[in-house]
C-alpha cells in the first residue's frame, strides 16, 4: 500500500493554514530562505547588488500585507495554523511595527560606503588573510538572510499561541543574532566576545524558557496559552508545577528583554556587536520580546494576576533603578545606550503590570516610538568615526557640537526623547505608559519611573553638555555622512517628532489593536 | 515505575547543568552543561505526557532535539572563532567588555 493509502485509511486530517492571515510571516521567510539560495548560486560581484533590494523588497510586502489585513472591514481576530499562531490586532500592530523598523535597520546596515561588518567572518583577526579579503573588498552578504530569519522570528515570537511555537520563535530569533553579533569589521575582538557572552547566556536562558514551558506543561496537559488559562481558571493540576513553570518562563522571557536582574548581557552584547546589529536588537528584539510578554501574560497568566504581579513589580522597580544609576557612570556611547535600555524595559514593564487595556496601548505605543528614537540614536553613532572606526568613547565626542551642529543637534535631539522631555515621541509614550499604570493601581510604580527617569535624564544631559560645552580637540572624530545611514536617521528623527507633536493617529492605532485584544 | 521518579531525575539533571553553567571555565563544557539542560528538560516533557496520557509532549521533545541542534551548530562556530583568535576557550579569558 502506498503512502496516500495509508494516510487514508488512518484518516489524518491534513493542517488546515490560514495562508492569507500568515502572509507577513512567510514572505520574510521565504525571503530568507532565497537569500540562502542567492549566496549558494550567485556569484560574490553581485550577491551585495541582489541580497539588498531582496530583503528590502521582503520586508516592504511584510509591511504592506499587514496593513491590508489591518485595514479590511474585519480585521484578522483568529487562531491560525492549527493553534499555533494568534493573528490579532496587538499581533498586526507589532508586525507592522517590527517590518518597519527591521526596514531602517536594513538601511543601517546595507550601508556600503562604510561597511561595518568584517569582510570575511572566518579571517582570524589581524592576520594576512583578513588583509587580503578587505583589499579584495569582499563583503559578508550571508548578513542578510540572518537578518531576515532573525526578523522572520521576531515576528512569529510575539503571535505564538502556544509555548512551544515560542519557544521555536525564540531560538530562530535568537540563533542569527548570536552570528551577526559576531561580524563587527573593526575591534573584532570585542565583536567575537560579544557573541560568546550573548550565546551562552542566550542559551542558559532560553533551557529556563524552556523547562518553565515543560512545567507548565504538566500542571495544564497542555502548551497552548488558552489552555492553561483554562486549567489555571478552573484550579485543577498542582499549583507548585504552576508557579515554578511561571518563574521560569518569566527568566527566559525577562531576560530577552533585559530586565534586571537578568540584564548583564544587554551593555556588553550592544557595545561589542556592530552597531546596525545594535540598533536592530534594541529595536526590533525589545518589540518582539515585549509583544511575547504581553501575550503569555495576558492570556495565559491572567487570572494568575496576583500571584506575578508582585514579582514584575519588583523586577521593573530594579530594572529602572539599576538601568538609570549604571548608565551615569559609563564613558562609552554605546555602552551608556545600553543601559538606557535597561531602564526603558523597567518603564515599559509598569505599562504590563497596569493588565488593563489602556496599558496594553500604552506599552505598543511606546515600543513603536522607543523603536524609531533608538534606532536614529545608534544610527548618529555610526557616523562619528575616526581613523580606528567608530569614536565610541564619551570623551572624543567633546565639542561635536561646534564641528558638526547639525549632527550633534540631532543626537541631543534623541536624547532629550529618551529622557522623555515634552513635544518628543518619548514623553508621550511614557505619559501613555504611566498613566495606564496609575489607572492600575500601580502608583508608587509611576513614582519610581518618574524618579528613574529624573536620573536618567541626568547622563542624557552630560552628553549633550559634552557635547556643546566643551572644546574639540584637535584630533577628534569626524562626522562621515554615508547616504543610507542618513536616511536612517532622518526617519528616525521624522518619527520621534511626528510622535511627539502628532501622537494621536498611531495612539487611537495602538488603542484600536488593543481594544481588539488577544485572540483566546 | 511512577513518572514521578523521572520528573525527580530530570530536574537533578537540569539542576546539574545549571550547576555546571555556573561553574565551569571551559566554553564548551558550560555549552555541554546548557544541552544536559535542555535534555533533562525533554525528561520531563516525555513523563508529563505520559502522566497526562497525551502526545504532546512526545512531539515537543523531537523539537527540543531539533533547535538544540541548530544551537550546536551556531554555537560550536562561535566557540570555534573565538577560540582561533585567542588561543584560549576559557570564558574566563573573554574579559575585554565589562562594567
Amino acid at each position: 500500500m502506498n503512502v496516500t493509502g495509508v494516510l487514508a485509511q488512518n484518516d489524518i486530517p491534513a493542517p488546515h493554514i490560514e495562508y492569507g492571515d500568515v502572509a507577513p510571516l512567510l514572505v520574510v521567510f521565504g525571503v530568507a530562505v532565497l537569500g540562502v539560495l542567492v549566496e549558494a548560486f550567485v556569484g560574490r560581484g553581485w550577491r551585495y547588488r541582489v541580497q539588498v533590494p531582496l530583503a528590502f523588497l521582503g520586508l516592504v510586502a511584510a509591511f504592506g500585507w499587514t496593513i491590508a489585513l489591518a485595514a479590511r472591514e474585519r480585521p484578522p481576530h483568529l487562531v491560525a495554523a492549527e493553534g499555533a499562531l494568534g493573528v490579532d490586532g496587538p499581533t498586526l500592530f507589532l508586525w507592522g511595527t517590527i517590518a518597519v523598523l527591521a526596514l531602517v535597520s536594513l538601511l543601517l546596515i546595507a550601508e556600503r560606503d562604510q561597511s561595518h561588518f568584517t569582510a570575511q567572518a572566518s579571517a582570524l583577526p589581524g592576520s594576512e588573510a583578513e588583509q587580503e579579503t578587505m583589499a579584495a573588498g569582499f563583503v559578508q552578504t550571508e548578513v542578510y538572510p540572518l537578518m531576515m530569519f532573525a526578523v522572520g522570528g521576531m515576528m512569529m515570537f510575539p503571535a505564538s499561541n502556544d509555548l512551544l511555537t515560542m519557544f521555536v520563535a525564540l531560538e530562530v530569533l535568537s540563533l542569527p543574532l548570536y552570528l551577526l553579533c559576531g561580524l563587527a569589521r573593526r575591534r573584532r575582538l570585542l565583536s567575537q566576545e560579544a557573541a560568546v557572552k550573548y550565546f551562552l547566556l542566550g542559551a542558559f536562558s532560553s533551557a529556563f524558557f524552556l523547562y518553565g514551558a515543560a512545567l507548565l506543561y504538566g500542571f495544564a496537559g497542555s502548551v497552548r496559552l488558552s489552555d492553561i488559562a483554562t486549567a489555571i481558571s478552573r484550579n485543577t493540576g498542582d499549583e507548585t508545577l504552576l508557579l515554578a513553570g511561571v518563574a521560569l518562563l518569566s527568566v527566559g522571557l525577562l531576560f530577552k528583554l533585559g530586565a534586571v536582574p537578568f540584564h548583564m548581557w544587554k551593555p556588553d552584547v550592544y557595545q561589542g556587536a556592530p552597531t546596525p546589529i545594535t540598533a536592530l536588537m534594541a529595536s526590533c528584539t525589545l518589540v518582539s520580546a515585549f509583544g511575547a510578554m504581553l501575550r503569555v501574560f495576558y492570556v495565559a497568566l491572567e487570572n494568575l494576576r496576583w500571584d506575578w504581579r508582585p514579582a514584575i513589580w519588583a523586577v521593573a522597580i530594579l530594572t529602572m533603578v539599576v538601568g538609570a544609576v549604571i548608565a551615569i557612570t559609563q564613558t562609552d556611547v554605546k555602552r551608556m545606550l545600553a543601559y538606557s535600555s535597561i531602564a526603558h524595559a523597567g518603564f515599559l514593564l509598569t505599562g504590563l503590570v497596569a493588565t488593563t487595556t489602556a496599558g496594553l496601548s500604552g506599552t505598543l505605543f511606546y515600543l513603536a516610538a522607543y523603536g524609531f528614537t533608538t534606532i536614529g540614536a545608534f544610527a548618529v553613532i555610526t557616523m562619528v568615526r575616526d581613523a580606528g572606526g567608530e569614536a565610541a568613547h564619551l570623551s572624543r565626542w567633546a565639542g561635536l557640537g561646534k564641528r558638526s551642529p547639525l549632527v550633534a543637534g540631532t543626537f541631543a535631539f534623541f536624547l532629550l526623547a529618551f529622557a522623555g522631555i515634552p513635544l518628543t515621541s518619548g514623553f508621550t509614550g511614557k505619559f501613555a505608559v504611566f498613566s495606564a499604570a496609575v489607572e492600575g493601581g500601580a502608583t508608587p510604580l509611576v513614582v519610581v519611573g518618574v524618579l528613574a527617569s529624573a536620573v536618567a535624564a541626568f547622563f542624557y544631559v552630560r552628553v549633550i553638555v559634552v557635547m556643546f560645552f566643551s572644546d574639540p580637540e584637535p584630533d577628534g572624530p569626524a562626522v562621515v555622512v554615508a547616504p543610507t545611514t542618513v536616511a536612517a536617521v532622518a526617519l528616525g528623527l521624522a518619527a520621534t517628532v511626528v510622535l511627539g507633536v502628532l501622537p494621536q493617529p498611531v495612539l487611537d492605532l495602538a488603542g484600536q489593536a488593543a481594544g481588539q485584544l488577544f485572540v483566546r | 515505575m511512577s513518572p514521578t521518579h523521572y520528573l525527580v531525575l530530570s530536574a537533578i539533571l537540569f539542576t546539574i547543568g545549571g550547576i555546571g553553567v555556573l561553574v565551569r571555565r571551559n566554553a564548551i563544557v558550560v555549552f555541554m552543561c546548557v544541552e544536559l539542560m535542555l535534555n533533562a528538560t525533554n525528561l520531563a516533557f516525555v513523563s508529563f505526557a505520559r502522566m497526562h496520557g497525551n502526545l504532546d509532549g512526545q512531539i515537543i521533545a523531537f523539537f527540543v532535539m531539533v533547535v538544540a541542534a541548530a544551537e550546536v551548530v551556531v554555537g560550536l562556530a562561535i566557540l570555534m572563532t573565538i577560540f582561533r583568535t585567542r588561543r584560549s576557550s576559557s570564558v574566563d579569558d573573554a574579559n575585554l567588555l565589562k562594567y
